[in-house]
């Protein structure tokens, strides 16, 4: 009874959240909302026994991505006034598409499939089932190549990211490497000879 | 006990919310990619809970992949939005008409 609980409490500030993500007119606290749904999120994966998924998304989307999405609100330079403003107009069709998007779903899940009545009940546990340990033997034996694939993906986003935002300053004096390492000492030293001065 | 309506629910109200984002936030781009993630993260809902009651932990392996791309597409979305806010001064999605003809 005490995990349904505290489900639906985490579901309730969840939700919450979220809506405040999307109706929030300050970017900034949009992300900050957004961070708090992950942790909602977090909690609620723990309850559903997937302990590694909880971590991984408080480490990676808190931890990597939020903080991204907060730089990036910070540094561009946004005029909220206009941002403000032109808000409304788009209120009926949101209704309308959310909510029938809304009862589309509970009418599969509940309605048609009764709730998944086959599957209400999860299986039970070993005793010393460990979520990390059974994640972790997967992963690198049944899913050991799309495992690279995703670290494949991985180098190319960030190397795509460095790629787009890279800007060339003009009048820049950057160093040529392969020029410095070609030069030799008679293009910077000059030897003259000179005849010496006679004594007085 | 939770069952799997209730988290089904969840996400299912969780993707509706996102969605009404996407309507509401026409004039930001960076609420429109928050509301991105907020989807990726109702459908990773769904994964957790028919991996945990069917028994089957592939669906917390495929939640992995899903977070993996999602991160890349965090990173590149953003790195986009800061070469057109150099470009436009405006992240504006009415001010992104170059393409139209």
């Amino acid at each position: 009874m005490f995990p349904t609980i505290l489900f639906f409490i985490f579901a309730a500030v969840l939700i919450g959240a979220a809506l405040g993500v999307i109706l929030s007119r300050n970017p900034v606290y949009s992300a900050l909302l957004l961070v708090l749904c992950f942790f909602n999120a977090s909690v609620i994966w723990v309850l559903l026994d997937a302990e590694f998924l909880g971590i991984v998304l408080v480490l990676v989307y808190v931890g990597a991505v939020m903080v991204l999405f907060l730089f990036v609100v910070m540094m561009l330079d946004l005029n909220l006034e206009r941002l403000r403003r032109e808000f409304a107009g788009y209120w009926p069709l949101t209704v309308a598409v959310a909510g029938f998007a809304v009862f589309a779903m509970i009418n599969v899940i509940v309605v048609k499939h009764l709730g998944g009545a086959g599957l209400q009940t999860a299986p039970a546990l070993a005793a010393n089932y460990s979520n990390t340990r059974t994640l972790g033997v997967e992963l690198f034996t049944r899913y050991a190549y799309p495992s690279q694939v995703a670290a494949l993906i991985l180098l190319v986003a960030s190397v795509a990211a460095i790629v787009l935002t890279l800007r060339q300053r003009k009048g820049g004096k950057p160093q040529d490497i392969a020029q410095q390492v070609a030069v030799r000492a008679k293009d910077r030293v000059r030897i003259v000879k000179m005849a010496s001065e006679k004594k007085l | 006990m939770i069952s799997l309506t209730h988290v089904l629910a969840l996400s299912g109200v969780l993707f509706a919310i996102a969605v009404a984002g996407v309507f509401l936030n026409r004039k930001n781009i960076i609420v429109l990619l928050m509301c991105i993630e907020l989807m990726l993260l109702a459908v990773n809902f769904n994964f957790v809970a028919f991996s945990r009651f069917r028994g089957d932990i592939s669906g917390q392996i495929f939640v992995f992949f899903i977070l993996t791309v999602a991160a890349a597409e965090a990173a590149i979305g953003l790195a986009i939005l800061v070469v057109l806010f150099r470009e436009r001064s405006s992240i504006d999605v009415e001010d992104l008409d170059t393409l139209q003809g």
